[in-house]
């Protein structure tokens, strides 16, 4: 049914008003802009927020995204390209389809210094301005207890793996060349961390791997933090029966030293030698968190342990920069830090950016919800799965009663993991 | 393409797009309603809004699904409502929405229902992989 104005009024009976525009979103954004967002980051958080704010402002947002990468390769599932059931290639999508259906203005560029009293973004080409900014930076390695491994030279014997890309496909091709009866070795680093699932769902694709190609292997998970963080009932079951005897899982067993050459790691307790070797090494808000300048003086916006961003969390807007708003993993939050969650703190974002900009306020108490699947084989997943609400009197996003993990993993599970990832993607690229 | 908006001062609120142009129609109670009433009902559209796109990461943007999830796009909204109560006090069994349903009040769920009932379908575009550049770095 198509409801005119007419009937809009008689059907609301209010005089809030209302305006049907038949020229398309582009041409009415050339007439009335009503500011313009830049976006630092294409990640997960970045390009849905970029989405989002064209949408819902109907194109009367400006949306200039500035991200180094050509291509968007997902985290989520990457964990399957070492247990051999992806290629690092289904993962990998281009921008474009998102950048034509929204009328986003992209730069492919590196950002080189953020002056937020001056409201400007540099770049290696050149200089933006905003009205309000969106820092997307996603993840950053902290070596300092670590340094042995930040050369390019140590990283490519002994990947991280935890941003998926070629450092995904070299710990893969390591897994294939190591002979049976080898030793996998793998950390957790301490919480919290980008995808606090993400290591055991790694040391359960490896094990699927193993088990089906090289039984004779076993895999040793050092693991920094007192137990299990995530699903910990589930995979503490998948460790102990699904990849009996091919899992060691070693809890509070946080890194001390690690040997680049002999492959060998150290722990308060142990020294495990590995013949493939993944450190994941601890980390902190991206790089473009700490180029903030205010009033000339560098400010870093990763205030929290020095690691995470403390935001509002009603519009994500930095505590400690004005006009300046901080979404995704690079957050302070008690909110994982998932690739649902990034898109999740990006929609809440956009929606209070264009009320703001409509001299309107924000959604005073946000809602959201988080569903992060893990496979443990080639097919089989489960669930943690929550709802989060603003909590008015803490000020901070708490997870509302009724969330859960699943009973056990599933061959069903695995197929909504399929259209998690489908969706998600289309959601956030499309 | 046809817009609609919802305008309050210079504010607005997309509801819906596309050819066939509708609004969220959340009522006052009152037919004279005060200025209170219509701010309060402004936020409840601002908020079912971004409530509803957190469903997108397994159903789609405004309940557009690909593959192997529910498509919420032009639900009807009694069904929707009855299928989240029963999943909500657990009448009906599920491996992952009674997660979400019990999270969320009895106004979210009707709102959500209102919201999802009045999308337009459009198929949603399952996205092409491509070869990772040589260039790629991270």
């Amino acid at each position: 049914m198509q409801i005119n104005r007419r009937d809009f009024v008689k059907l609301t009976g209010v005089g809030l008003g209302i305006a049907t525009a038949s020229l398309p979103a582009f041409a009415r954004a050339t007439k009335l802009p009503i500011g313009r967002v830049v976006i630092i980051g294409g990640g997960y958080a970045g390009a849905t927020a970029a989405k989002y704010l064209r949408m819902w402002s109907l194109g009367a947002i400006e949306v200039i995204v500035v991200e180094a990468n050509s291509q968007f390769v997902s985290c989520p599932l990457s964990n399957l390209v070492l247990g051999g059931s992806k290629t690092i290639n289904d993962l990998t999508f281009g921008y474009n389809l998102l950048k034509a259906n929204h009328g986003i203005q992209w730069v492919q560029d590196k950002v080189t210094a953020i002056d937020v009293s001056a409201k400007k973004v540099s770049m290696l080409r050149g200089d933006l301005s905003y009205d309000r900014l969106i820092i997307a930076p996603g993840v950053d390695f902290i070596y300092d207890e670590l340094p042995m491994l930040q050369s390019a030279e140590a990283q490519q014997k002994i990947p991280h793996a935890w941003k998926a890309g070629w450092q995904t496909v070299n710990l893969r091709h390591q897994l294939e060349a190591m002979p049976d009866g080898g030793v996998f070795v793998m950390n957790v680093p301490k919480a919290p961390y980008r995808c606090p699932p993400g290591p055991y769902e790694r040391a359960a694709q490896v094990a699927y791997y193993l088990k089906n190609n090289k039984p004779r292997s076993k895999i040793i998970v050092l693991d920094a933090n007192a137990e299990i963080i995530s699903k910990k009932g589930l995979f503490t079951k998948v460790f102990n029966e699904m990849y009996a005897g091919l899992v060691d899982y070693r809890p509070s067993n946080a890194l001390e030293h690690v040997d680049v050459a002999t492959k060998t790691v150290k722990t308060e307790f142990d020294s495990v030698k590995a013949d493939v070797l993944n450190i994941i090494p601890p980390q902190r808000a991206g790089k473009s968190a700490q180029m903030a300048k205010i009033n000339n003086q560098i400010v870093s916006l990763s205030n929290v342990d020095k690691r995470w961003c403390e935001v509002d969390f009603i519009s994500y807007e930095s505590k400690l920069a004005t006009d300046v708003h901080v979404i995704g993993d690079a957050v302070s939050a008690a909110l994982p830090k998932s690739a649902h969650m990034a898109t999740n703190q990006a929609k809440i974002c956009a929606n209070a950016i264009v009320q703001l900009m409509a001299g309107l306020a924000p959604d005073p108490a946000p809602v959201f919800a988080n569903t992060c699947y893990s496979y443990v084989t080639d097919k089989s997943a489960m669930h943690v799965a929550n709802v989060y609400r603003y909590d008015e009197t803490k000020k901070i996003m708490v997870s509302a009663e009724g969330g859960g993990v699943s009973a056990s993993p599933s061959e069903q599970e695995g197929a909504y993991a399929v259209a998690w990832a489908q969706n998600i993607w289309a959601d956030s690229l499309t | 393409m046809m817009l609609t908006i919802i305008g309050l001062g210079c504010s607005m609120i997309v509801l819906a797009e596309e050819s066939n142009p509708q609004v969220l129609n959340l009522e006052p109670s009152n037919k004279n309603p005060s200025k209170k009433e219509l701010q309060d009902n402004l936020l409840r559209l601002v908020h079912v809004r971004s409530l509803a796109a957190s469903c997108a990461a397994c159903h789609g943007t405004n309940g557009n699904s690909l593959g192997n999830a529910a498509k919420l796009v032009g639900i009807d909204k009694t069904a929707f409502v009855t299928k989240m109560q029963a999943f909500k006090s657990g009448e009906r069994a599920a491996t992952v929405m009674h997660h979400h349903a019990k999270g969320l009040n009895p106004q979210e769920i009707t709102d959500l229902a209102e919201y999802f009932s009045i999308q337009i379908p459009h198929q949603a575009v399952s996205l092409s992989s491509q070869k990772l550049s040589e260039k790629y770095a991270d």
